[in-house]
């Protein structure tokens, strides 16, 4: 039984990342209609970032803060920061075709992924970094199972985010604003909505997210890579097409659920079919539900 | 429509001008050019610059003495370095250009297996000696008379690691944890595999996991792993699967030891892994901590120039680069004639005899296999890579 709920609580840290990646395709799909493919590069910055600024404070303040003060300042500016990535991608890569077709608009989030990933590896070179642990793991066991406070930390935090990001959405003047452009992004901005304000701010939000997820991520997985977005960033969008487009709780919900999966399977097969019976499963629900769990026919509003 | 017309055709004009300027370079005195084909960038860079920064060492060592000689001939020497971003084809399309383009006359690299494999089949079809000095999976060199290598090989190493952990534990139970997508990983597993059970029976490797390259997370194997009765972890990875292994195990509550290969010997383990990695045993060729000789010479000048100590990758790619150069050297004279100077540096390589490396003594068999010693070594508390014992094949 605890090889059962041990592989649970593996389940739960590894879905938190898909989750929280997710819901920044999500929701860019929600208002703009296009998926920012770019999305897992932008995750990859934010980590960056918030390597940067880990390692500045740890020099700096190491000696009269505690860690987890660090932590949560880390978390506080990279997210300021990484949030101004978000926009800057939608205004330079997104906003001169917002009129284009479509297929064209993803393309360019591929591109700017590209640029990223390859001026990363001109900034930085290509060695990997070790990210510093703020927060001293501590493990715990109980009963046989083996967990750490880390990983605690990493499910409530996502779950936080996400508690916070609803909120937001459902009970803000601007949360509203997004759910209004949602419905329309023709109509609404003749309300006196203006789009070049609501989509930079759904880009912040998401890479905002992204880059906490990052942080996390550093914590738990703390050898960074430019190119460490690119799978996870696949993945979480296999999520956000599960979760149903644009939906927000799905994307969350399809997100735990991939970590889940992809955690069980190896569980219960041999560990090198993994990813394929992982995928194939999510093929056969997708097959019986093409719009994902909360997708629906010809709506593409922003749900929760 | 017209102006792109132009504008394409202006492009056009201008590529072909640029390739003209490249063509017309006059070519008067043989230059001798050795492709470099190192992972710059991807996923084991460090690799790549140890082997760059070795080869530079030696071109230095080369230009001060006015180039290479050859048959009371001096010849200056040209050292072409191409990025295969530790990416098999791009290891390919490295060695197709330099030895279609660039005339070079051997090639040093690649380095892990993944790449060393289907590039040597490109240079033992274009009639052009490869050195891989990494590349221990038998595949990379087996019926290609122009591949050689300079370390030994994974059907040695396989059962050298069993037989210490049988030896110095006195254990009776393995689990393994490799990449199944790699090469290198995945023929070591199962050499280390048949070695055990030859040892301590079938099903005495308890747990056999896998992952895919690029994972980062191993929570389910290393869940399953630490559930079932194994002694000890195997896990033939490179330093920055090794961090992340390492660090998950112990959370899973994982106490046993951890043993790995010689693709854990890179400069960055220690670096990346810390603490964690501390006490861990590994194989590899060669031992930098208490080295003497040739070895300490080699060691010293390259820590004093890059601030770091050399791991097995540089030594290896030291000890390959002057084989390249004596089998140039032994050829007595070079044509010129880039065709006739390859096959003749190839049947020099083949011929030598007791070469005296740094890493030990090189002579090649039938297959351009080198018979050399394993090294084990254990991380000290202080991050270094410390000779514990060094196991040697039977003659």
């Amino acid at each position: 039984m605890d090889y059962f709920f041990q592989n649970l609580i593996n389940a739960l840290q590894w879905g938190s990342f898909y989750a929280v990646i997710s819901i920044g395709y999500s929701m860019v799909y929600g208002v703009l209609m296009l998926f920012n493919f770019a999305h897992g590069d932008i995750f990859m910055v934010g980590t960056y970032i918030g390597f940067g600024i880990a390692t500045l404070l740890l020099a700096l303040f190491s000696a009269i803060m505690p860690g987890w003060l660090i932590f949560i300042f880390t978390v506080v500016i990279t997210m300021f920061l990484a949030s101004f990535v978000g926009v800057f991608v939608e205004i330079v890569g997104y906003r001169p075709l917002r009129k284009a077709p479509r297929a064209s608009a993803a393309i360019t989030g591929l591109m700017i992924g590209i640029i990223f990933e390859t001026g990363n590896l001109i900034l930085l070179g290509a060695q990997r970094l070790s990210f510093p642990p703020l927060i001293k793991s501590i493990s715990y066991n109980f009963k046989g199972i083996y967990f750490t406070n880390v990983k605690i930390m990493i499910v409530v935090i996502s779950l936080l985010l996400m508690l916070l990001l609803h909120t937001f959405i459902q009970k803000t003047k601007w949360g509203m604003a997004m759910r209004a452009m949602s419905y329309d992004f023709l109509a609404v901005p003749l309300m006196g909505v203006s789009i070049n304000v609501i989509a930079p701010l759904t880009f912040a939000l998401g890479a905002g997210l992204a880059s906490v997820a990052g942080i996390l991520y550093g914590q738990a997985y703390p050898v960074l890579d430019p190119y460490m977005g690119v799978l996870l960033g696949w993945k979480a969008f296999v999520a956000a097409i599960l979760g149903g487009r644009g939906s927000i709780m799905g994307a969350a919900l399809a997100g735990y659920m991939l970590g889940f999966i992809e955690i069980f399977v190896a569980m219960v097969f041999p560990s090198t079919f993994r990813d394929l019976i992982a995928y194939s499963i999510i093929l056969i629900i997708l097959t019986f539900r093409p719009r994902g769990f909360f997708g629906m026919a010809h709506s593409t509003s922003l749900r929760l | 429509m017209r102006k792109t017309l132009y504008l394409l055709f202006a492009m056009f004009l201008v590529t072909a001008f640029m390739f003209s300027l490249n063509a017309c370079k006059p070519e008067k005195k043989t230059i001798i050019k050795i492709g470099i084909n190192a992972p710059m960038t991807g996923d084991i860079p460090k690799v790549g610059e140890a082997t760059k920064f070795t080869a530079k060492m030696w071109l230095e060592d080369i230009n001060k003495a006015g180039g290479l000689e050859v048959g009371g001939k001096k010849y200056p020497v040209e050292l072409i370095l191409e990025d295969n971003e530790t990416k098999a084809e791009s290891a390919v399309k490295a060695n197709t250009k330099m030895i279609t383009q660039d005339d070079v006359l051997i090639i040093i690299g690649p380095q892990s297996s993944k790449q060393a494999i289907p590039a040597g089949d490109v240079a033992n079809n274009y009639k052009t000696p490869m050195i891989t000095p990494w590349s221990t999976n038998p595949a990379a060199t087996k019926d290609r008379p122009f591949v050689f290598r300079g370390c030994f090989l994974d059907p040695f190493q396989g059962p050298v690691l069993a037989d210490f952990i049988t030896q110095e534990f006195g254990f009776t139970k393995a689990a393994v944890l490799y990449d199944v997508a790699s090469d290198y990983p995945k023929g070591l597993a199962e050499f280390f595999k048949q070695a055990w059970e030859k040892t301590h029976g079938q099903g005495s490797v308890v747990a056999y996991e896998s992952f895919t390259t690029k994972d980062t997370d191993f929570s389910s194997q290393l869940t399953k792993i630490t559930q079932s009765d194994a002694q000890v972890l195997f896990t033939p990875q490179y330093y920055n699967e090794v961090a992340l292994i390492v660090k998950q195990a112990k959370e899973l509550g994982w106490t046993n030891p951890i043993v790995g290969s010689d693709s854990w010997d890179s400069a960055e383990t220690v670096t990346l892994c810390g603490e964690a990695c501390y006490g861990k045993f590994f194989s590899t060729h060669y031992a930098a901590a208490g080295a003497k000789g040739a070895t300490k010479a080699f060691i010293d000048r390259y820590t004093k120039l890059h601030g770091y100590v050399p791991d097995a990758v540089a030594a290896l790619t030291w000890d390959s680069i002057l084989l390249a150069q004596k089998a140039i050297q032994d050829t007595g004279k070079l044509t010129g004639k880039i065709k006739e100077d390859r096959q003749a540096v190839r049947n020099a390589l083949a011929n030598i005899e007791d070469f005296q490396g740094i890493t030990g003594n090189i002579t090649f068999t039938e297959q351009g296999d080198p018979n050399k010693c394993a090294v084990i070594v254990q991380i000290s508390d202080k991050g270094e890579y410390e000779f514990y014992k060094s196991i040697c094949p039977e003659k």
